[in-house]
């Protein structure tokens, strides 16, 4: 492997005097960072020097910073690393900040360095001056300014511990020019290991030992997980497949968690939450023992919070103390690494003795809910109906190594309930932030990681507008991703919140002036695609697969179409907006509800 | 509210406010106090008052005393939310604890001629505060106390002729031999 040669390479330059950019570029070669997304400016050339005069990190040229920090997330959140970000001052930190935020929210590994006007010139105002560790303070988990070269090397260090470790997050490191310029001895990674912050990862015993004895008197049990099975690795998703096989509970998951309990095995119930399924909502309400490992009780998650699963004892396990009893009260709350604290619950399973209630009976009730099919939806022959283009979408890519990622809005919910995930770090969405313009960037970032893997950007028109040029950046790198737009020609999310909330009164919502997405790709050099027919789905979805080279795809959908199940704003879990609602749609919602977001 | 703002929540209820001091040690380094001040701006949690200083100079360790208050679950996020910054080391709660020590030092100006200059020194005798600097008009006191002594002597000396008082917000430290 590389990274024995990297280490020999490395030692060589261990107690000798380099510079300050020269320390960045092999503290993170010793950090096994393989590839940094940037764009260079006045305050981090020493660094693009120092990447120049090396080979062993790949350099990836965005057009925007933002982009940036979606591509680290993308590669970040498909491989399980850390992503690493290089953006120079003031202007460059500024367009990185939303993609910050959006790791900062969805708990996304991330290191970002940032130029910064030298120290003497710091607090002057001077030319790309922005105080980024009072911006970006509360945007990322933690942030430095590096006001000494002496202090670089432990610094990148300490801050790849801290992003990885705990629930993970953004970490900013603003590093002035001088200091890149400043020289001193390097030390090599060996010399900086005892970091003060040390998050708790093993699971108190005697608390998942009361959870198991909770668990094992359960008549109607429901698991919910999210994105920190995701975030605790591969063998965390095999823990809890596990855990699901010998308890036989049913399995519900946030947005964030898709994929870490495959949607083909036979306890799912597809996501929860505001369009999550009737089955996985209904389970949530009646249950009478809730196990949560590492989700966070989000509102899209729980509707109101007053009527959330009102008769359950709750039992929560998650990296960061306060996620515990911050919107739910919870029975038993545990901290600890999702992984870690599974594999403890399938071992105490094992051993825990006693006669254990029939599920039967609770099956039987969910299986009801289950026939309600909700998310079914009318076909057409004529008109492109959205989920049924996700599902051929889902049929002719599934049996690939395929990795989704979306933008936000109508289009990402739809790929969340018609897409199906079956394994781990293959579903890449903005969740928390619900950032639009994340997708494309996204898979970027994704594809950089995956050469080979199929990745695809299920987008809207209005979100793909946002980052488009980044499309630039994966023909520069060769890097074949799928841009497939469901293009509606609105912002579909806010159109159906106006048609159910605001009196279908249409402000600002209609994507007027749509550019041509055909001639665009064309434009940028690539292929562009169009598809304005049902028959045509199949024959041009697999001409954008079999297709060498990146492909933006405009797929001309319904313009009315809503996304349901959802569960309005002000209601409860067993208050569901089902398609077939729709005759009363406008007394659905309360004048209390309409105020919520 | 003993909920956060979430976009649901529609509560009537209106649980127990609580006031506590918490005492959070911290590293000392460039913006910590901009990192604990920011997350109660951020969050919408309430700063009664804050004092800060570096009170293990050989450790870099500093001791931001904070008063704040809150239902019961909200002083529990305030907690979590305090632990989840870097340099914050530990925080400490004194609610409810009979040998918390507390506090607070106040200088207090008052301008006055006749009775009422009389008045203001005979009362900031009975509270035995200092007089610092005095003119023919004026007096300048310095009090220590509880920050409910302070309010009351305060509270006094208006009537009296108060021109401005500098306070400088709670210390907080436990009886007995222990450290915290």
């Amino acid at each position: 492997m590389s990274s024995s040669k990297n280490k020999s390479a490395n030692d060589k330059l261990i107690g000798t005097e380099i510079s300050g950019a020269e320390i960045i570029v092999n503290a993170l070669r010793e950090q096994g960072v393989d590839t940094i997304f940037g764009y260079p400016g006045g305050a981090v050339l020493p660094i693009y020097d120092a990447l120049y005069q090396q080979d062993y990190i790949t350099h990836v040229l965005v057009r925007h910073e933002q982009g940036a920090s979606h591509m680290a997330e993308g590669y970040a959140r498909s491989t399980g690393k850390c992503g690493t970000v290089l953006v120079t001052s003031g202007p460059g930190v500024t367009n990185a900040i939303t993609g910050i935020v959006d790791a900062l929210l969805d708990s996304i590994p991330m290191v970002v360095l940032c130029g910064q006007v030298p120290t003497h010139l710091i607090g002057t105002d001077a030319f790309q001056e922005a105080d980024t560790t009072g911006l970006t303070r509360s945007a990322a988990k933690h942030n430095y300014l590096v006001k000494s070269v002496d202090d670089l090397e432990g610094i990148i260090h300490e801050a790849y511990h801290i992003a990885t470790t705990g629930r993970p997050g953004p970490v900013v490191i603003d590093i002035p020019k001088d200091v890149q310029f400043g020289k001193t001895i390097f030390k090599g990674k060996n010399s900086y290991k005892d970091f003060e912050y040390d998050p708790i990862t093993e699971p108190y015993m005697p608390a998942i030992k009361m959870a198991i004895d909770l668990l094992a008197k359960a008549k109607k049990p429901v698991i919910y997980t999210g994105g920190g099975i995701i975030n605790a690795g591969k063998e965390a998703s095999e823990a809890l497949r596990e855990f699901v096989k010998i308890t036989n509970f049913p399995i519900t998951s946030t947005l964030m968690g898709l994929g870490a309990y495959p949607a083909s095995g036979k306890n799912w119930l597809g996501m929860l939450g505001m369009h999550g399924s009737y089955e996985a909502n209904l389970t949530m309400h009646d249950c009478d023992v809730m196990l949560c490992i590492g989700a966070r009780f989000d509102d899209r998650v729980t509707g109101r919070l007053d009527a959330f699963s009102p008769n359950s004892k709750k039992i929560h396990i998650d990296i960061e103390p306060s996620s515990i009893n911050k919107n739910v009260q919870v029975d038993i709350g545990i901290v600890a690494d999702a992984g870690i604290a599974t594999k403890a619950l399938v071992e105490e399973w094992k051993n825990h003795k006693g006669k254990r209630p029939n599920l039967e009976p609770w099956w039987n009730e969910i299986n009801g809910w289950r026939a309600r099919n909700s998310f079914g939806y009318k076909n057409s022959d004529d008109i492109i109906i959205p989920q049924f283009a996700i599902e051929r979408l889902y049929e002719l890519t599934k049996d690939r190594e395929t990795y989704i990622t979306t933008e936000v809005g109508l289009h990402q919910m739809w790929a969340a309930q018609h897409y199906h995930f079956e394994e781990p770090n293959r579903w890449m969405t903005s969740g928390g932030l619900g950032t639009m313009g994340y997708g494309l960037p996204a898979a970027v970032g994704v594809q950089k990681a995956h050469p080979d893997a199929l990745v695809i950007d299920i987008a809207g028109d209005a979100s793909v507008q946002m980052t488009m040029q980044e499309i630039s950046c994966a023909i520069q790198y060769n890097l074949p991703v799928k841009i497939f737009i469901m293009n509606n020609e609105w912002m579909g999310m806010v159109r159906q919140w106006q048609q159910l909330l605001h009196g279908e009164r249409y402000s600002h919502s209609y994507s007027h002036s749509l550019p041509d997405f055909v001639k665009m790709a064309e434009a940028f050099g690539c292929l562009g695609l169009r598809i304005d027919k049902p028959s045509e789905l199949d024959a041009k979805i697999k001409e954008m697969i079999d297709y060498d080279g990146p492909v933006i795809v405009d797929c001309r959908v319904s313009k009315i179409e809503n996304c349901f199940p959802m569960i309005p704003s002000g209601k409860a879990h067993n208050d569901m907006l089902m398609p077939d609602d729709l005759g009363d749609i406008g007394s659905v919602i309360t004048d209390a509800g309409k105020k919520l977001v | 509210m003993n909920q956060p703002a979430s976009a649901y929540f529609i509560s009537e209820e209106k649980p127990e406010i609580i006031r506590t001091t918490l005492a959070v040690i911290v590293k000392n380094e460039p913006g910590v106090l901009g990192r604990v001040v920011g997350l109660f701006s951020a969050r919408g949690y309430n700063i009664e008052s804050l004092t800060v200083a570096e009170t293990d100079h050989a450790k870099h360790t500093s001791r931001i005393t904070i008063v704040t208050s809150g239902t019961s679950a909200t002083l529990a996020q305030i907690k979590a939310q305090l632990n989840r910054i870097v340099p914050v080391k530990r925080v400490i709660d004194f609610h409810g604890d009979s040998d918390a020590l507390s506090r607070e030092l106040a200088l207090i100006k008052v301008a006055g001629k006749g009775d009422d200059r009389v008045e203001s020194l005979r009362l900031a005798d009975a509270f035995k505060a200092k007089v610092l600097d005095a003119g023919l008009e004026h007096f300048t006191f310095e009090l220590t106390g509880s920050s409910k002594k302070l309010d009351d002597f305060i509270s006094m000396m208006k009537p009296l002729g108060l021109v401005e008082v500098s306070r400088t917000g709670v210390a907080t430290i436990r009886r007995g031999k222990g450290k915290v």
